[in-house]
């Protein structure tokens, strides 16, 4: 009982230790929002790379991929039988893209999707959909203001439909185009009966140089003499309206061939000069050509075609929105020569599926290995295919614990040394309790209680702040943006509209737990120290 | 362990007995030392505070221990009330050795048997008067039979509060309260745990004369009264004189002055 009571007493009087707890506290507070917050990104980079992923993958070991993908089909289900929810063929290929950019022709290296929408629509995870990543779905919105509402209603399935505005855009850029080109044919024509008209002064004046440009000077204007020269250039292929690409714009129907590119591959961020905001140039629009390359099936043929963009692709993952794209399978199929001319039937390198329960995933992968022959398949789930990076962010998530757990740890050695001040200064308190009949472990529990009153008040303080500041995050943030005058979070970079967290009752648990230890542990030499002191000279002690 | 535990509330149960049927002044020797020595080590060199005590208290004894200052009374009185070991002798308590228990025993015997007055009071700072008063009390019981019983102890502690005369200081924290105040709640504590010997180490050493008196005549009607053994360690010879018996200490040898006063 006394010990009690003097651990409470002492709790209330000695600041000193509460000051020593502060550092307890706030290591407490920084672990539950570090790890809350980087497991709201991880949660959140996961469904995203889940999302492009789907469940589990069935791959081809070769590019040519593998023909009749209807008896593969029947296969895996036979295997996986009513595990399996969805399935999607696809055609994975690495191609290139390019487009016209400011006169200069842009090439990108591309990873190429051919999907049917339908079915890569059925084989996302629960959670996410494939319209939550396009484009022409989603609102922009910049610091909580509505730049530009949903192009597509949510009822509308993802296809290969142009948008209105992206029809409207085209038929622009057509006519636009199309009066250029006039303009051209106009002013060759001009140019060609002017240099017919020179060619029959010729005789006359050829001699006569000065009057010659004389007569140039005064009577043709200077725009007539810039078209003398571009008619020489007229038949290099740089110019833009030579370019077989460009030839084919000619009408406003767009390409059977279209795509979805991911949007760091017609974006790029830029920093106004004035304004220093950041900014996202569009180099190219839903409703532009461009052209794909890739290799044939087979021997490694290159293959060309022209493909109409439809949406953007905006995962939220830097490195699929910079490498995919997304384009009509059988236009993949047909570019590549997958399509048996017999049958008719497109060959397939991958087939994504959607499986009923994932924790089963382990056990399925094993039976679709079983079944499908070995050495032209390979089958994994999307952890195992992303493997690499999520063990990357596991581990550098784990060493951030453990440098945070340092934090408490010193702070536990601010509670040993403080202690060890109380204990000096309560040496005559000690011996007055061991005079009264207090035994040594008495004494010493009163240290120890204390140390874990401490660590108690510590880590509760620092979870209720820990979870406060994470449940106030945004607020906070867009405190510092206001102070500092720079985004702190900028969701142009991260495509949150909001900074994910994800708080764990287990994490805040441990952390409040292991806070608590350090307490007690760091009070333990100081409360020995206090148990072993002898009455007497305890008593004596000035 | 158990053994000697169970031996000593066995002894201890008798002396319960005993005390209530005893007359004022037995012939009965309570507390007693058996060629008592103590030396402390200071590297090589022994130096020895007692040498050879041999002293014994009766029963409902009032003995004044007197001494000038490092004679070695606080020493002595810190080995008999097992506050310190002895270097060689024996410390008996009702016949018995007690200065060989195990600590468990030995804190036991302290919070049951002795009860302790120290000339700077040694009040707890951070606990008022009535909390002080009760520590004994929460020291011999756990937490559970402390928490049944708690109105009954507070009772007893106010009573003996009263009888000190602190009645109107309660709430006080120690260091609101005079030095003769302090010393009436130290004596106060001593007593509430019941215990059979009282071990007051110079209790008016740091009083003025008036209030000196006042302890001094406290202490003299707890042993009249209620027929408490007390041993004083006192430097003042005219107080050590109001005791029965008075002895004296000497470079860590006892000489008997004088029969009682």
């Amino acid at each position: 009982m006394y010990k009690l009571l003097l651990c409470q007493r002492y709790l209330r009087t000695r600041f000193i230790a509460l000051a020593s707890i502060i550092s307890v506290m706030l290591g407490v507070a920084t672990m539950i929002v570090v790890n809350s917050v980087m497991s709201g990104f991880g949660t959140e980079m996961r469904n995203r790379i889940h999302a492009i992923l789907a469940d589990v993958v069935v791959e081809t070991i070769s590019l040519d991929g593998a023909p009749d993908p209807d008896r593969w089909t029947r296969v895996i289900l036979g295997a996986g039988g009513d595990d399996i929810s969805a399935m999607a063929a696809t055609v994975e290929v690495y191609g290139m893209m390019t487009f016209e950019y400011r006169g200069q022709s842009v090439t990108k290296p591309v990873t190429l999707i051919g999907i049917q929408p339908e079915t890569k629509a059925s084989v996302f995870p629960d959670g996410s959909s494939f319209p939550d990543s396009l484009d022409s779905y989603t609102a922009i919105r910049k610091q909580g203001k509505l730049i530009r509402p949903p192009l597509r209603g949510k009822e509308v399935p993802p296809g290969w439909e142009l948008t209105a505005e992206a029809i409207a855009y085209r038929r622009n850029m057509v006519e636009r185009q199309r009066i250029f080109m006039e303009q051209r044919q106009y002013e060759q024509e001009f140019e060609r009966r002017e240099s017919k008209e020179l060619d029959d002064e010729t005789p006359f004046e050829a001699s006569d140089a000065v009057a010659k440009s004389k007569s140039r000077a005064t009577g043709a204007d200077p725009f007539a003499n810039r078209t003398v020269n571009e008619s020489e250039n007229a038949k290099s292929p740089e110019f833009g309206a030579h370019d077989p690409v460009m030839a084919e714009v000619d009408q406003a129907a767009p390409q059977t061939a279209r795509i979805i590119p991911g949007a760091g591959l017609i974006e790029f961020l830029y920093e106004d000069r004035e304004t220093g905001e950041k900014k996202t140039m569009r180099m190219q629009q839903p409703g532009d050509d461009v052209m794909i390359s890739t290799v044939k099936a087979g021997r490694p043929e290159p293959c060309r075609f022209h493909a109409t963009i439809v949406d953007v692709l905006k995962t939220g993952m830097s490195e699929n929105d910079s490498s995919l794209v997304f384009c009509n399978l059988e236009e993949l199929q047909r570019a590549r020569g997958m399509i048996d001319p017999e049958s008719g039937i497109g060959a397939i390198t991958s087939i994504q599926i959607k499986l009923k329960n994932y924790e089963r995933s382990a056990e399925i992968v094993k039976r679709l290995e079983a079944a499908l022959p070995p050495g032209l398949f390979s089958v994994r789930t999307w952890e195992q295919k992303q493997g690499p990076l999520l063990a990357a962010v596991e581990i550098e998530k784990a060493i951030l614990n453990v440098l945070l757990f340092l934090i408490i740890a010193v702070a536990g050695f601010g509670i040993l040394a403080i202690f060890y001040m109380i204990v000096v200064e309560k040496t005559r308190d000690i011996g007055i309790l061991k005079a009264l009949g207090a035994s040594s472990r008495g004494v010493m529990t009163i240290f120890l209680s204390y140390g874990l009153a401490l660590g108690i008040v510590g880590s509760g303080v620092g979870v209720v702040l820990g979870l406060l500041f994470v449940h106030y995050i945004n607020e906070i943030e867009a405190g510092l943006t206001w102070v500092t005058g720079r985004k702190i979070f900028d969701e142009t970079i991260y495509y949150f509209p909001k900074i994910p967290t994800d708080v764990s009752v287990l994490m805040v648990v441990t952390v409040a737990l292991a806070a608590m230890g350090i307490a007690v542990l760091a009070s333990v030499l100081p409360a020995r120290r206090a148990s072993k002191l002898h009455p007497v000279e305890a008593l004596r002690y000035e | 362990m158990h053994e000697v535990l169970s031996l000593n509330e066995a002894m201890l149960n008798e002396a319960a007995m005993t005390r209530s049927s005893r007359p004022m002044l037995s012939t009965a020797t309570h507390l007693s030392t058996v060629a008592l020595e103590k030396f402390y080590r200071k590297g090589p060199l022994k130096i020895p505070v007692l040498r050879g005590v041999e002293i014994s208290v009766r029963k409902g004894e009032f003995l004044s221990i007197v001494g000038q200052s490092g004679s070695g009374k606080s020493t002595l009185l810190h080995v008999m009330g097992l506050l310190d070991s002895p270097s060689v002798g024996e410390v008996l308590l009702d016949g018995d050795r007690i200065d060989d228990l195990p600590q468990q025993t030995r804190d036991e015997i302290r919070n049951r048997v002795f009860g302790f007055v120290f000339q700077f009071y040694h009040l707890l700072p951070e606990l008022n008067v009535l909390e002080n008063v009760l520590t004994p009390l929460m020291i011999r019981h756990s937490f559970l039979s402390y928490w049944r019983r708690r109105n009954e102890f507070r009772e007893q502690a106010c009573e003996i509060l009263e009888k000190v005369g602190l009645t109107h200081r309660l709430k006080h924290k120690p260091s609101e309260l005079s030095g003769g105040e302090m010393q009436r709640a130290a004596i106060a504590r001593a007593l509430v745990a019941k215990p059979e010997v009282l071990l007051a180490d110079e209790p008016t050493g740091n009083l003025d004369a008036g209030t000196g008196q006042e302890i001094m005549g406290l202490m003299r009607s707890l042993n009249e009264d209620e027929g408490l053994t007390i041993v004083m360690v006192t430097h003042d010879e005219q107080l050590a004189r109001s005791a029965h018996r008075m002895v004296r200490l000497n470079e860590g040898r006892l000489e008997i002055l004088t029969g009682a006063a």
